[in-house]
């Protein structure tokens, strides 16, 4: 098979046209993707909402609070929920950065009086088959239904009421951390969530 | 050059005996990195056998195009391409693999399979051994994907394809599913596939 | 001390090689000799430090001002290919020793994972300045040449052991890197 041969011209030439070709072809299919990745986070987002939360007819993502913390430097997120008008709960976001491998977040749902309505895992880094236990069903069952006002949430061997993970404490301690801040932003913004906001 | 190549071999080579994984030892990168289930595994080597097949049927459509010197680049541009729009697609449609995948995805530019196909293959031969070339070394690095996320996922997580077969608090070879158990569940399969195809032939 | 933490996670806990699996392939290729992975390391801490300076700059100045962020692998990969060759034709010309030492290492830096694997991290580093991501990204190559000259030395004993045929050659080099990737996981947990 013959080589073609290398001039300065068709060597500028064919690069061009190869490097335009690729820009327009991901231009474009950049446009045809934009509106579903948009929803594909959104869907994340609410089935997340769906799961914690206790049934809602209203749209949480509007109602949005966003709070700043000295102690993480995402934001924290509240939800409220509404049902038939009346307040129904929120969902409110934590974070901890002292997990085993840093950044632990998670989402907490509680009902308007303060007790738990479940909890779900957004985002985690820790150790396979130990920390990742924290997502599964024998350990969230602890804290369903329980009020942090009077539950602790810590461990057992920090003095609090938690069956801490197999092999996991420090994930157990970072949990809980993120936990009651999630818990601290509910009662201390409370009020404004239960107002309606339309 | 033979160009009645038999594609029957031409596909089968891929697989067996020049595999990418456990053979030539490329793209080792993501081997280790996203196996620690089956199904990310196997999401992995669909992802690059998609980018492998369509950069083989472009680069083999322009080779008489392409001068010499700058057929390196022009692969890589190529490539890269191709990799962004899996990138997209994944984020879009299957927002749950593309977040196991990571920084795996746009690292699929850089698997040395791809560019080595598109240099030593793609670039001499004609669209048809190029496509079956692409089929044959995708579906081998597939299989080497999918045996290694499986066999970590099974003895380290006491799952397979997600479906668990041990109950939820039983203590399980965790030790596979951490970054040595990649090493290690590699090294053994690549034993037992020399052992294979040895006697195979 | 945030500097501190950054350079003990890029070594040890988060070690680019032996636990998140970038630059597989030279760590493999090229560690039969200790002389070749030291000359290997020099030359992806030179690369990888000047890939990650440009990559960072152009993202941030370029890419995401004119809302091109999805040309990010695009740009990437051709910066480096192109710094790869900048960086070869000038050490020829300026330091000939040092051609002779890194020259051989330079061309199979382009597809090493971990070149392109630092620049799209240090993206993503937590408030993450211009110093900081050059920071991450010598320390990302003094993480690998840890591991690569480590390696390298456990290999040239190996030379001498007596292996049953089938562990001969990979199966053995993958098991002492499984090995080794077992030790560095006792650095978990220090940040």
């Amino acid at each position: 098979m013959k080589k073609k041969e290398s001039t300065l011209v068709n060597m500028v030439v064919v690069l061009f046209a190869i490097t335009l070709a690729a820009g327009l072809t991901l231009g474009f299919v950049n446009d045809l993707t934009l509106a579903p990745k948009a929803r594909a986070r959104l869907a994340k987002k609410l089935s997340a909402l769906q799961h914690v939360l206790p049934p809602f007819d209203n749209d949480p993502v509007s109602g949005i609070i966003r709070i700043g913390t000295p102690t993480a430097k995402d934001s924290i997120e509240l939800y409220p929920a509404f049902q038939e008008g009346s307040f129904a709960g929120a969902a409110v976001t934590g974070v901890s950065e002292k997990g085993y491998s840093g950044l632990i977040k998670i989402m907490v749902g509680f009902q308007p009086d303060g007790r738990i309505n479940n909890i779900e895992v957004l985002e985690q880094k820790e150790t396979p088959g130990l920390g990742t236990k924290m997502k599964g069903e024998a350990f969230l069952r602890q804290f369903r239904g329980k009020n942090p006002e009077t539950f602790d949430m810590r461990a057992k061997k920090d003095g609090g009421a938690v069956d801490a993970l197999a092999g996991a404490t420090i994930t157990t301690r970072a949990f809980a951390e993120a936990a009651q801040q999630a818990y601290d932003a509910f009662t201390e913004h409370k009020d404004t969530l239960a107002k309606p906001h339309n | 050059m033979a160009e009645t190549l038999n594609q029957k071999q031409n596909f089968l080579k891929g697989i067996l005996k020049e595999n990418p994984v456990f053979v030539m030892l490329l793209g080792m990168c993501p081997t280790l990195g996203v196996t620690s289930s089956a199904f990310n595994g196997l999401g992995m080597g669909m992802a690059t056998l998609f980018v492998l097949l369509m950069s083989n049927i472009v680069v083999s459509l322009i080779k008489a195009q392409v001068p010499a010197k700058v057929r390196i680049p022009a692969f890589i541009v190529i490539i890269a391409s191709f990799v962004t729009v899996v990138e997209m697609v994944l984020e879009a449609y299957i927002p749950f693999l593309y977040e196991q995948l990571g920084i795996f995805i746009p690292l699929i530019v850089v698997n040395c399979l791809i560019l080595g196909r598109a240099e030593a293959f793609a670039s001499k031969n004609n669209l048809v051994s190029s496509i079956v070339d692409a089929l044959g070394m995708g579906a081998g690095f597939v299989l080497a994907l999918t045996a290694l996320g499986a066999t970590r996922e099974i003895l380290g997580n006491g799952s397979i394809f997600e479906f668990k077969f041990v109950p939820e608090d039983a203590s399980t070879l965790i030790l596979f599913i951490l970054p040595p158990g990649a090493f290690i569940a590699l090294a053994y399969l690549a034993i037992f596939f020399n052992r294979l195809t040895r006697n195979m032939a | 001390m945030e500097f501190l933490i950054i350079l003990i996670s890029a070594v040890f806990v988060n070690n680019i090689v032996l636990s998140q699996f970038l630059g597989i392939c030279p760590f493999l290729g090229v560690s039969s000799k200790v002389s070749t992975s030291v000359g290997m390391s020099g030359a992806v801490l030179f690369v990888m430090t000047i890939a990650t300076t440009v990559t960072y700059l152009l993202h941030q100045y370029l890419l995401v001002p004119m809302g091109l962020d999805y040309l990010r692998t695009i740009t990437f990969i051709l910066v480096i290919a192109a710094l790869v060759q900048m960086v070869e034709i000038v050490m020829k010309k300026v330091s000939p020793p040092l051609y002779q030492a890194l020259g051989v290492f330079l061309p199979l830096i382009t597809t090493n994972c971990a070149v392109l694997g630092v620049a799209i991290l240090a993206l993503g580093l937590e408030d993450g300045s211009l110093i900081k991501a050059v920071f991450f990204a010598i320390s990302s190559s003094a993480g690998f040449a840890l591991a690569l000259i480590v390696f390298a030395s456990i290999r040239e004993y190996l030379e001498l052991a007596d292996l049953p045929e089938g562990m001969k050659g990979v199966p053995i080099n993958l098991l002492v890197a499984g090995l080794l990737s077992l030790a560095f996981l006792g650095f978990a947990g220090l940040v």
